[in-house]
């Protein structure tokens, strides 16, 4: 894996880069979004409606070697060439971390100094460094996050510092067991919500030989409104500059533009599987031209705000237009809100499907323009109309 | 009118292929169809159908007729467009679920005026189905019914020059019923006719001979439609006894469960064995799935998440696209024997 920066915002930590790996064609291009995967594949997006999304900036997944402790073995994986030929994405980079945000959430209270704890679906499982890195040998990743003890924001000081002993005892473990010697790991870096461990942590991860970071200890019960801002931009503030930094847990728009005004390059969120789930789809406005004139969406029981609306609602019944007038997607250019809503009404999988296959390309298209205006010096204005697009649509709802 | 075409291409002895040209679609039979009850094939998109090769999609009235309403896919330009299917569709009557939405009284004349607004290519009549286990006056019954409702159907249908109404020929497994029914049938000269009845439950020996006498009596210029036949074994041999179309949920169902039709017959990817199987799902299948994923792969995925239906799915429809081949048992080759084909160059009768 090759980094290197490329711009960054006036005054700010945000940047651009390039992300070059040795089985993908393009480049991949920074801030960017991390496509969730179950067992390596998109939740719902088929290999073949995976072509339509933009490249290369879907190429760039997210796995979880906590997957695969069930259904076919590690030799039979390695047998096969690793995660790449499994899944037949062969142009793809995947980059490895225990936590899915979805299934597979850390324990806390049960980990312990011999390895993490996860609640998977296959019921509670505790992993060691060893058997993580063996996992991670046989997937064989483009990247991988070190193993870390994740722990919730309410954490004890005490629980806080044991954590950070903790995950970088087990990256140098990590280190130490890995063929490649650190050259595809992203270093781990906890401390709950206290900032003097979190600065600890990065300044002890900065000095292992390790090829990025990976933030981790968000979206556990924390908000990132509060104190998030100023601890990501402690940790951040303590890590060399020419390393890339993917963080797990930010998903929201607004989350996303601060992890990036923070300096974070990766994000590996669950937000868009959980949009689906729910029948939302992301309709905010990408062009900065269209932010002020966005009256037409409305506040409704349903859970659609400024971002999104949620076509389970009955007024989408009749509606023969396409999610987002414009939306080159694949379901966009082809189906109806009128259909979505109908498919489910009626539970049918198609829903969830189409759903995410709009929902990715549109949240890849934000993480686009992010990029563009880092790139010219626009950074903090695409920002604050973003927040402030917001505030005027609840304002304008709140007089209807 | 008709607003179909159908021409015989090619035949060998009983068997035909040939052309029928839809209004929607200019399909190649003898075909399958997929079922999508509720404006979908589950898990599937609409242009990864084109991608297999699927010429008509069947929908499900009675469901359609609950959500959304045959209204409102009117108002939205009828199924095709609602769920944007550029190829043929075929809609069943809805039949005697339909008895929950409606009066008994005006069930036919109410059928087709949904089916005419949902806008199939091809429309089915009303008929009285009774599982061919069951026996007597019931059956005669029944069998009268659907004539008599056909000349109702006939009468309420709008749009015989869009739609093709079939007929159902009924009439369990007495050769004698089955015959009034298909004369009656052939008299009304609809553009399309049906076998109904054919449940699953009945005896290999009793369907292929119920098959072979419609197949026999119905006219040669006209498609022939097994309905809710789709095991592909049962399928190549009504094919074989002139039988043009067909329809199952079985193949996506089965799917779902982990279970992948092969030439060899079932491949139960749940099974163990499979999580650590390199090889795909059927070696000499050319489907995207077969070219990307091993057995250990799918075994990992199937009843768990969403994907193992999917893609399974997938290959089951590809596969039912194209012709199975394998062992068969003792009854088809006697069917394939009234057929005049012979198979022992192909195929092997199986030991048991
Ligand atoms: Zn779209
Ligand atoms: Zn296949």
């Amino acid at each position: 894996m090759k980094f290197a920066v490329k711009a960054w915002s006036n005054g700010g930590r945000a940047r651009t880069g390039v992300l070059q790996l040795s089985n993908c064609p393009l480049p991949i291009e920074t801030p960017s979004l991390l496509l969730t995967t179950r067992k390596g594949l998109p939740v719902f997006i088929a290999p073949d409606l995976l072509l339509s999304l933009p490249s290369p900036d879907s190429h760039l997944l997210h796995v979880s070697p906590m997957h695969f402790f069930e259904g076919a073995s590690r030799k039979t994986i390695s047998n096969i060439g690793g995660l790449h030929e499994l899944v037949g994405l062969q142009n793809y980079g995947f980059s490895a971390s225990p936590r899915d945000s979805m299934v597979c959430l850390p324990v806390a209270e049960t980990t312990n100094k011999f390895g993490a704890a996860f609640e998977t679906p296959c019921g509670r499982l505790s992993i060691k460094p060893s058997e993580y890195v063996e996992m991670v040998s046989s997937l064989k990743p483009n990247v991988w996050a070190s193993l870390a003890d994740e722990v919730p924001a309410y954490a004890s000081e005490s629980r806080n510092k044991t954590t950070v002993d903790r995950t970088i005892r087990w990256l140098d473990e990590c280190i130490s067991l890995d063929q490649a010697r650190g050259t595809s790991v992203l270093g781990a870096i906890v401390g709950g919500s206290n900032v003097d461990e979190r600065i600890r942590c990065a300044q002890e991860v900065a000095k292992r030989n390790v090829s990025g970071f990976w933030i981790g200890g968000f979206g556990l019960g924390d908000s990132m409104d509060e104190q998030g801002p100023a601890l990501l931009n402690a940790v951040v503030d303590n890590l060399p500059k020419e390393k890339p930094r993917q963080i797990c847990g930010l998903g929201l728009p607004e989350e996303i533009l601060q992890g990036v005004a923070s300096g974070i390059d990766l994000f590996d969120s669950t937000y868009i599987y959980q949009l689906t789930l729910g029948g939302f789809a992301l309709t905010f406005p990408l062009e900065r031209s269209e932010r002020q004139f966005s009256d037409s969406y409305m506040i409704d029981s349903s859970g659609s705000d400024y971002t999104k609306i949620n076509l389970r609602a009955t007024i989408y019944r009749k509606d023969a237009s396409p999610i987002v007038d414009g939306c080159d997607c694949y379901t966009c250019k082809n189906h109806t809100r009128a259909y979505i809503n109908h498919l489910i009404n009626v539970h049918e999988m198609l829903a969830q499907i189409l759903l995410e296959i709009h929902n990715t390309h549109y949240y890849l298209r934000f993480f686009q323009k992010i990029r563009d205006a880092i790139r010219e010096g626009e950074f903090d204005l695409f920002c604050q109309e973003f927040i402030h697009g917001r505030r005027d649509h609840i304002a304008m709802a709140a007089m209807c | 009118t008709m607003a179909l075409k159908f021409e015989v291409l090619g035949r060998c002895n009983r068997a035909r292929a040939s052309k029928l040209t839809l209004p929607h679609f200019e399909c190649q039979t003898p075909l399958f169809m997929p079922v999508g009850t509720q404006g979908t094939i589950k898990g599937l998109t609409t242009s990864q159908l084109e991608d297999i090769g699927c010429h008509i999609i069947l929908g499900n009235t009675y469901h359609l007729e609950l959500r959304p309403g045959s209204e409102l896919i009117d108002e939205l330009g009828g199924l095709h467009n609602f769920m944007n299917w550029p190829r043929a569709l075929l809609t069943d009557s809805g039949g005697f679920q339909m008895v929950s939405l409606l009066h008994l009284a005006d069930i036919t004349e109410k059928g087709v005026t949904f089916q005419n607004r949902i806008g199939a290519d091809i429309i089915m009549a009303l008929d009285d189905v009774v599982k061919t286990t069951v026996t007597g006056p019931r059956v005669e019954e029944a069998m009268y019914r659907t004539i008599r409702w056909i000349d109702r159907c006939i009468a309420a249908h709008r749009r015989p020059d869009e739609q093709n109404l079939f007929g159902i020929v009924q009439g369990g497994l007495d050769p004698d019923l089955r015959d009034i029914c298909v004369k009656e049938l052939v008299k009304r000269n609809l553009p399309g006719y049906a076998i109904g009845g054919l449940s699953g439950g009945e005896e290999k020996d009793s369907f292929w001979r119920v098959v072979a006498q419609c197949t026999a009596a119905l006219p040669d210029d006209k498609p022939r439609y097994v309905m809710g036949v789709g095991y592909p074994l049962d399928i190549v041999v009504c094919s074989a006894l002139g039988a043009d179309m067909f329809d199952c949920v079985y193949p996506t169902r089965t799917a779902r469960f982990g279970t992948a039709l092969v030439p060899e017959g079932l491949l139960k990817l749940k099974h163990k064995v499979m999580a650590s199987d390199m090889r795909p799902i059927d070696p000499e299948c050319t489907c995207m799935v077969c070219k990307k994923y091993t057995r250990a792969y799918i075994h990992s995925l199937v009843t768990k998440d969403a994907m193992g239906s999917q893609l399974v799915s997938y290959h089951n429809l590809s596969y039912m696209m194209r012709f199975p081949k394998g062992d068969i048992p003792e009854w088809v080759c006697d069917a394939m024997e009234v057929a005049c084909i012979d198979i022992s160059t192909c195929c092997f009768p199986s030991k048991d």
